[in-house]
């Protein structure tokens, strides 16, 4: 699909927003997203009848109807692998997931792994609220232990997944984290899912204002999020703290927070990202269950890699196949091989 | 040369372990006597177990053949011949013997080992205590044959062994008078990457067929001879096979590409393995993760475009309930396959039922209408499925084609048609024909009253569709309660609609008018055409018609039913036709059901025509 870019497209932002309202609560996370897609969609040199959305149930697969490109609102967890048929059925389409944490990590897990592992080059993206909200509020696979919601009133007994390591468990090849609140940063990441050759995955931390408001405020608001967030690029040293005086030192595999000047380091000696090192990604997928040892939370690209990607690999063996029988007809397969006359 | 007898059919069954090649042999034997114009029909039963514990009753698989010098439509009821390579063979299928047939055994089968595993009590041999007095025994030893045939060719025991079911073929060719060119032929593609192997066969081939001449027991042969068929080129076909060139042929008279989503699954998993050797048609097959995902593909892929077809049987078809609810409310294509099985859950793999027309028909959540179509014989398939696809393509619409394990592994001889003579599949892509300002509407309907195949990359015409009621024409998103009835009530006329486009109902054999009609539908044609034939030549006012089309109904069939003082619907199930044809008729017919996981047999059917005329 990256080579139907074409810059004399001359789209706008307008062009992607049809003549439906928009349904989400006053407030919702879900706004910030579609008005990021609806910003970057016109910059991607793709012509408009080529993007297909993709979505299942829930809050978040109600934004197929809020983007004015060819879309489907299938049903509950199967978005990824419808998804996959379209493209296999046409490869030639840019197709986008859209998805929630009930959608892609409960009822639709077993599609999430397979469609990760198979690399279809189809982007997905996951709104995670930490809730059910188009249920009016359970908990949802992402909640926190602990958590009190209407199914778990003497609070949650389970092991939350981390989206993340999970995605690079499943062998995505484009792992990425960013939040609603910070507009600039989806873009860039929503451009860079676009320009993988492959399948990508941006799990996207998104308030819900109604079931489980201020869920990643930490992340967000002024007062924290530079202590409570990372934010990662390639080859940039892992830097953060509220006046950029902490980093994160590998000792070994153990990755070490330092006081910068107290610590009497430079930058150089700071962790640089590597956005291709699957181990260190790893690691940093995992600054998550900090119980035990804190770490800020990871936003940005914390794992990229090429590998061959599912409908191309299809599409080259139907190649090969017509080649290698080029004159075969189809009378002849009807008559198969051994056949006798009754005259 | 020894006497020659002449038959005018012979069913012949071969059993042994799951391991002695058995399938193999039976396959090899119909094509011989396929090829050489006699009628066919088969029957393979074979356990769900991979290599069930060698020597033991539920390891018996067994292939029941039928060939014969007149036309056939099934296996047998009995068997004249039964062919066993170990004693539980013998012990699983002696009740499938006609008194006075032939047992031919594998004496090295019969060991006490053998005996043992097969639970015959200690000290006791079936083939020397006189308890196969009412048959003819005829005692080979294989295995001993099979490896003096092969010695000094270097192959170890076990490789040997092997190629006993070669010996067994070689024999029973040279006991019905039939060259060895087509097994020579076979064996030779089968091990063209291992010579020595192709060798050894040939040898204990030729071993077989000449052990009839050599021997000095004394051997009766049979000659059956041609069948008198309709003029035409044939070949052999079974079920699975004919859905999978249909489809394809589908695919390549509409022009789309035909996309196959499928997880693996008995008795479906030869479809996939069929098409997935035919890319060069552009067929795309998907093994995916889970029966969902196999069906919301081939959604997907129909989103897409390309004609989306899914394949399972009933477990899977379980599981595949939701999508079909969604693509009928998306009003796309789609072909999905039911290869039926034995029931409820895991059920009986191997087995054939029809007990999944109830849930093809009814078994989703909501008002869900879908087209059910049946296929009775192997090559049925082939136009069932055809009809399958033409129908889901002009009225955009899922469709099911239903199979069972009966005819999807059994095999008969086909008279192929050509491409040209197949009929013809209109698709109606949408274009962007719209008028400035106009705008596109994606549930806009034809005379049909199926809508436009909008398919994404067609610039102007982006829409959205979804599982959400929807209002007519705009497919917006719509809760108002009258629209809901109103769309409720469009789908089943959508469904209704296909009667005004499928041929009426013919009356397969017998009078227009009469005592007794026989209604069936899907695998038990063989079965009722032979019964409802002979009762008729024995002066019975019987007839019989076999429906293709379960959903709609075709709009003659209750003029033909008042025709009857009394209906008869045989079914492998516990009467689930029954309740359609009372429902939409109010007619007073009878069942008879068989549930065991077998096909009807002649016998079974005639006696139920008898007792109805009494």
């Amino acid at each position: 699909m990256n080579s139907t870019i074409n810059t004399d497209l001359k789209l706008i932002p307008g062009d992607f927003i049809p003549d439906q309202d928009v349904k989400w609560c006053p407030g919702c996370g879900d706004y910030s997203i579609l008005k990021q897609v609806q910003t970057v969609f016109p910059e991607l040199g793709i012509p408009k009848e080529n993007f297909v959305f993709i979505s299942g149930i829930g809050c978040s697969s109600r934004f197929t109807y809020y983007m004015d490109t060819y879309g489907m609102h299938s049903i509950h967890g199967r978005a990824a692998a419808i998804a996959s048929g379209v493209k296999m059925a046409n490869p030639e389409l840019s197709v986008w997931i859209i998805s929630g944490d009930g959608d892609a990590l409960s009822i639709g897990g077993n599609h999430f792994i397979h469609f990760m592992r198979k690399n279809f080059d189809i982007k997905m993206l996951v709104f995670n609220n930490q809730i059910y909200s188009l249920t009016k509020g359970q908990y949802s696979p992402t909640s926190e232990r602990g958590k009190i919601t209407k199914t778990t009133p003497q609070g949650s007994i389970e092991e939350p997944f981390n989206p993340l390591e999970l995605a690079l468990g499943a062998k995505s090849t484009f792992v990425a984290r960013t939040l609603d609140r910070d507009p600039k940063h989806m873009q860039s990441i929503l451009k860079r899912a676009h320009q993988h050759r492959g399948g990508a995955f941006i799990e996207i931390y998104q308030n819900c204002p109604i079931f489980n408001d201020g869920a990643f405020f930490a992340f967000s608001e002024k007062g924290t999020k530079k202590e409570e967030a990372i934010y990662v690029n390639h080859g940039k040293p892992l830097v953060f703290g509220s006046n950029d005086d902490k980093g994160i030192k590998l000792e070994g595999l153990k990755p070490v927070i330092v006081n910068i000047k107290e610590a009497g380091l430079s930058i150089e000696d700071l962790w640089i990202h590597d956005e291709k090192d699957k181990t260190k990604a790893n690691i940093i997928a995992r600054f998550f269950d900090s119980a035990e040892t804190y770490f800020p939370r990871p936003f940005g690209v914390v794992y990229t890699e090429e590998r061959p990607i599912y409908e191309e690999g299809l599409m080259l063996q139907i190649d090969n196949a017509k080649i290698k029988r080029e004159k075969l007809h189809i009378n002849k397969i009807l008559s198969g091989e051994k056949i006798w006359q009754i005259v | 040369m020894k006497n020659v007898e002449v038959k005018q059919d012979v069913v012949i069954l071969f059993a042994g372990d799951s391991g002695d090649g058995i399938q193999l042999t039976g396959a090899q034997f119909t094509a011989t006597n396929a090829l050489f114009g006699n009628d066919v029909s088969t029957f393979p039963n074979f356990p769900a177990e991979i290599r069930a514990p060698q020597g033991t009753l539920p390891g018996v698989s067994g292939f029941q053949l039928r060939f014969g010098s007149v036309e056939i439509f099934t296996p047998g009821d009995i068997s004249d011949v039964l062919v066993v390579m170990n004693a539980a063979a013998l012990k699983a299928n002696l009740k499938q013997l006609k008194i006075g047939g032939t047992v031919i055994a594998n004496t090295d089968g019969f060991d006490p080992k053998n005996l043992g595993l097969a639970k015959y009590p200690a000290g006791v041999n079936p083939l020397k205590d006189g308890s196969l007095d009412k048959y003819h025994v005829i005692e080979i030893d294989v295995t001993k044959l099979t490896r003096n045939a092969l010695s000094g060719s270097g192959l170890g025991t076990k490789e040997t062994d092997r190629s006993k079911n070669m010996f067994v073929l070689g024999f029973i060719c040279w006991m019905y008078n039939r060259g060895l060119d087509h097994s020579v032929d076979f064996i030779k593609e089968q091990f063209k990457k291992r010579p020595e192997l192709i060798d050894a066969n040939l040898k204990v081939l030729n071993a077989g067929f000449s052990y009839g001449d050599t021997t000095e027991t004394p051997m009766s042969r049979y000659e059956v001879k041609a069948a008198p068929m309709a003029k035409g080129e044939y070949r052999n076909m079974t079920g699975n096979q004919a859905t999978a060139l249909g489809l394809i042929a589908a695919s390549q008279k509409s022009g789309l590409t035909l996309f196959y989503g499928s997880y693996p699954i008995t008795p479906a998993s030869d479809i996939l393995h069929e098409l997935s050797k035919h890319k060069n048609f552009g067929v795309k097959t998907f093994q995916a993760e889970d029966e969902i995902a196999a069906v919301t593909s081939a959604i997907g892929a129909s989103f897409g475009g390309n004609l989306g077809v899914t394949a399972s049987s009933g477990p899977g078809i379980a599981l595949k309930t939701e999508a079909i609810g969604l693509a009928l409310m998306l009003e796309l294509p789609l072909v999905i396959c039911n290869v039926q099985r034995g029931g409820p859950s895991t059920g009986l793999p191997t087995k054939t039922e029809q007990a999944d027309l109830l849930q093809a028909i009814y078994g989703r959540n909501g008002e869900a209408p879908v087209p059910v179509i049946a296929a009775s014989t192997p090559s049925d398939c082939f136009d069932a499925v055809y009809e399958a696809c033409r129908i889901a393509i002009e009225h955009m619409t899922p469709v099911f084609f239903l199979s069972d394990g009966y005819i999807a592994n059994g095999a008969e001889p086909w008279a192929f048609p050509k491409a040209a003579e197949l009929p013809v599949i209109n698709v109606q892509f949408a274009k962007n024909d719209l008028k400035e300002g106009e705008k596109f509407l994606p549930y806009k309907r034809n005379d049909k009253l199926a809508r436009k195949w909008a398919i994404p990359g067609t610039k102007g015409l982006e829409h959205r569709i979804g599982g959400i009621e929807k209002e007519n024409e705009t497919g917006n998103i719509s809760y108002d309660p009258e629209n809901h009835e109103f769309m409720v009530k469009l789908r089943a006329e959508r469904v209704e609609k296909i009667a005004d486009f499928i041929p009426h109902q013919k009356i397969d054999n017998g009078k227009e008018k009469g005592k007794l009609l026989v209604i069936g539908w899907g695998s038990t044609y063989g079965a009722i055409k032979t019964a409802v034939k002979e009762s008729i030549a024995e002066g019975c006012e019987v007839s019989h018609v076999h429906l293709k089309y379960l959903n709609p109904l075709p709009k003659n069939l209750g003029n033909i039913i008042k025709q009857f003082e009394k209906v008869v619907i045989p079914e492998m199930n516990n009467g689930q036709l029954i309740k359609i044809i009372r429902d939409k008729f109010l007619v007073d017919a009878k069942g008879l059901n068989k549930i065991k996981g077998m096909p009807f047999t002649t016998g079974e059917v005639k006696s139920k025509i008898l007792e109805m005329l009494k």
